[in-house]
């Protein structure tokens, strides 16, 4: 007979525990619980990511909540002898406290799960991404019976603009507004598109999101359909993603069949139904017209707004095109509500941020933060500070299109408003953490470099311009920099401000600008002094005693 | 997966695999622990939690938690079970078999009738 399992044992199988061999502890936990008669009474189940990246492979022992790290195939046989069999934790592979090295075995007992509030990443790490069973179990679609059911379009638009949800690509529209737009645009025919172009450096909340949890995104997408009153919507992912795409393509399939996409959605009169674009790389065409252009099969430049594509987008069709963050939060939004999710977060920036923490902290990966949270509770307290008795020097959000926080403005709320004021932005959800060893000319070097390889040459400001200051870049870790050079940059870095066709470049100065607002005298130690003082730039003397 | 045709049933889709994810969060109202230190293993034990996770699922039983520890002491008492229930009272059940376990599941878990000839 069939028994209900009393363990399940939750294997990552995100891509970064994938690459670092969570299937083959996968494999190895199946064939020891064989291998004692278990696997009957103990289920391993491969789910998407859980967050903790750079532990990873991961694994947790459920009803215990036990957490395992660094695992390897050789530790599957001892936690499946000691643990699952005997009931005793093996203290050699739960996470230690890095202040005291004490074990904390408790999934949430440790602080990188503890300080996170999960709205978004509900289901990473806890359910199969591919079976629709376990996201119907823990209510998912129950949002889309609800609006068909007792809503209309315009209800569905009121409540998701009453919620206060705003733009998780990072400009922070009402998307509410955008959904009402759209819905009250005259057009015979109307479309959703999800923005997976997801192409900052060191940002993974996308990919990990539809490679987690691609129902959420899925659902979140048809509600936007009802909503305007779409038929079609697509996935626009980038082809970099391989995992991401064949788990949604997957989950499209599985959706179709269960009656949940497609001609009558649930018994329905509302039919809506999915496909999938791939980008070939370009970074411009996460910007809205240029993604329009690439589906269209045109070259990925972005065009003039307006008119905005809320009003003539794919095809001159009234379109909506929301981040994938953005759909994800809608199920929820509308299934529990709008005061709900009002009161997480600000009065202004409701909801939750997904950031992917990278660089010099000491957990990397993938956290969920209700907005407001300050940028000390999210690197120190959750990523647990920076390694090596370093110091903190900056946070870079946003990507190339955002700034440097210096470390003295490390109790900077996060929200849309004060991470702009203080020379950032939020963005997509990127957040690299800098120690005293980074040099903020050659990091603002290396964005500006990656904005003008990115640049698609449309507009003069940002063909010209990102090339322009990509060269006065090279002459000052070169050695050859004056002081005029800096005032160069800032009249540039403004120009290109005000002036770019698209939000690449009007962005593209951002991380030169806060730095030399931020950091001015490291800038002058490189033009005056010819000194480098971390000794990142090969062309200029290290300002430091024992290089 | 068949297709589902109306918002009720998916409705009720949801209620039948609610039980099939609710391991993976906080424990359940009642709590039982099979003693697996050596002693209880060598007096059978492995049978009484194969025994229980059988019987729990045959009944139906969603409110139950089953876990296993080490040894409580009395190994002269093994196999051993220790039910905790809603009310947080703890129950030792020792010298168990299959029959047993399964007469412990029905009354107690179930209809909330400790077998008071069992504990220890």
């Amino acid at each position: 007979m069939d028994i209900k399992a009393r363990s399940h044992i939750l294997v990552c199988a995100g891509a970064g525990c994938v690459a670092s061999g969570s299937l083959e502890v996968s494999a190895a936990l199946q064939s020891a619980l064989e291998a004692k008669g278990l696997d009957k009474e103990v289920q391993v189940i491969e789910t998407g990511c859980l967050g903790p990246c750079a532990a990873g492979p991961v694994a947790v022992v459920y009803p215990d909540g036990v957490f395992y790290q660094n695992l390897k195939p050789e530790d599957a046989a001892v936690i499946v002898e000691e643990h699952i069999l005997k009931g005793r934790i093996v203290e050699r592979l739960v996470h230690k406290e890095h202040a005291t090295s004490q074990a904390v075995p408790a999934l949430n007992q440790i602080d990188f799960f503890k300080g996170q509030e999960r709205i978004v990443l509900r289901n990473c790490g806890v359910i199969d991404p591919l079976k629709i069973d376990d996201y119907i179990a823990r209510d998912g679609y129950q949002a889309l019976a609800k609006v068909l059911t007792e809503m209309t379009p315009e209800q569905v638009t009121d409540t998701v603009k009453k919620s206060g949800l705003r733009g998780r690509g990072g400009a922070g529209f009402p998307t509410g507004l955008k959904w009402e737009f759209t819905r009250k645009a005259q057009g015979e025919r109307k479309y959703v598109l999800c923005n997976a172009d997801e192409g900052d450096p060191g940002a993974f909340m996308d990919r990990d999101m539809l490679e987690s949890d691609p129902f959420a995104v899925i659902e979140g997408i048809t509600l936007g359909g009802f909503a305007i009153g779409a038929h079609q919507g697509f996935f626009y992912i980038r082809a970099e993603y391989p995992m991401a795409i064949k788990r949604v393509q997957t989950a499209i399939n599985l959706a179709r069949k269960a009656g949940l996409l497609g001609e009558n959605i649930l018994g329905s009169a509302f039919s809506f139904d999915l496909e999938i674009r791939l980008g070939a790389g370009a970074f411009v065409c996460g910007e809205e017209t240029s993604l329009i252009n690439s589906i269209q099969g045109e070259r990925g430049e972005p065009r003039i707004r307006p008119p905005y594509p809320t009003q003539e987008g794919l095809w001159g069709h009234p379109t909506v095109i929301n981040n994938v963050e953005t759909l994800a939060n809608v199920p929820a939004v509308l299934f529990y509500g709008a005061d709900w999710f009002r009161q997480i977060g600000t009065a202004k920036s409701g909801g939750t941020k997904v950031f992917a923490l990278a660089g010099k902290v000491r957990h990397t990966g993938l956290v969920e933060v209700p907005m407001g949270s300050t940028l000390r509770e999210i690197i120190f307290n959750i990523g647990g500070g920076v390694p090596g008795n370093k110091q903190l020097k900056a946070v870079q959000t946003g990507g190339p299109a955002g700034g440097c926080i210096p470390a003295d403005a490390i109790d900077t709320v996060v929200d849309y408003e004060t991470l702009t004021k203080a020379g950032s932005i939020m963005g997509s959800g990127g957040m690299i953490v800098m120690d005293e060893d980074d040099c903020m000319v050659d990091i603002a070097r290396y964005y500006i470099g990656f904005n003008q390889d990115e640049s698609c040459g449309k507009c003069t400001p940002c063909r010209e311009g990102t090339m322009r200051m990509l060269e006065i870049f090279d002459r000052i870790v070169g050695g050859e920099g004056t002081l005029e050079d800096l005032n160069l940059l800032e009249r540039l870095g403004n120009l290109l401000k005000k002036a770019a066709l698209c939000g690449l470049g009007r962005a593209a100065p951002n991380p030169v600008l806060s730095t030399l607002k931020n950091f001015r005298k490291e800038y002058e130690a490189h033009v005056i002094d010819k000194v480098c003082p971390t000794g990142k730039c090969p062309g200029l003397k290290s300002g430091k005693s024992n290089p | 997966m068949a297709k589902i045709n109306s918002p009720a049933d998916l409705k009720n889709l949801r209620d039948q695999l609610k039980s099939t994810t609710d391991l993976r969060g906080e424990p359940k109202e009642i709590q039982v622990i099979v003693h697996m230190g050596t002693c209880g293993i060598a007096a059978g034990a492995r049978d009484i939690l194969e025994q229980l996770a059988i019987d729990c699922s045959q009944a139906g039983l969603d409110n139950v938690t089953i876990r296993n520890s080490g040894c409580v002491g009395l190994c002269d008492r093994e196999p051993m079970m220790t039910v905790t229930d809603k009310k947080g009272e703890q129950f030792r059940y020792g010298k168990l078999d299959r029959k047993k376990v399964s007469e412990i599941v029905q009354k107690h878990l179930l209809s909330n009738e400790p077998v008071l000839q069992y504990i220890v």
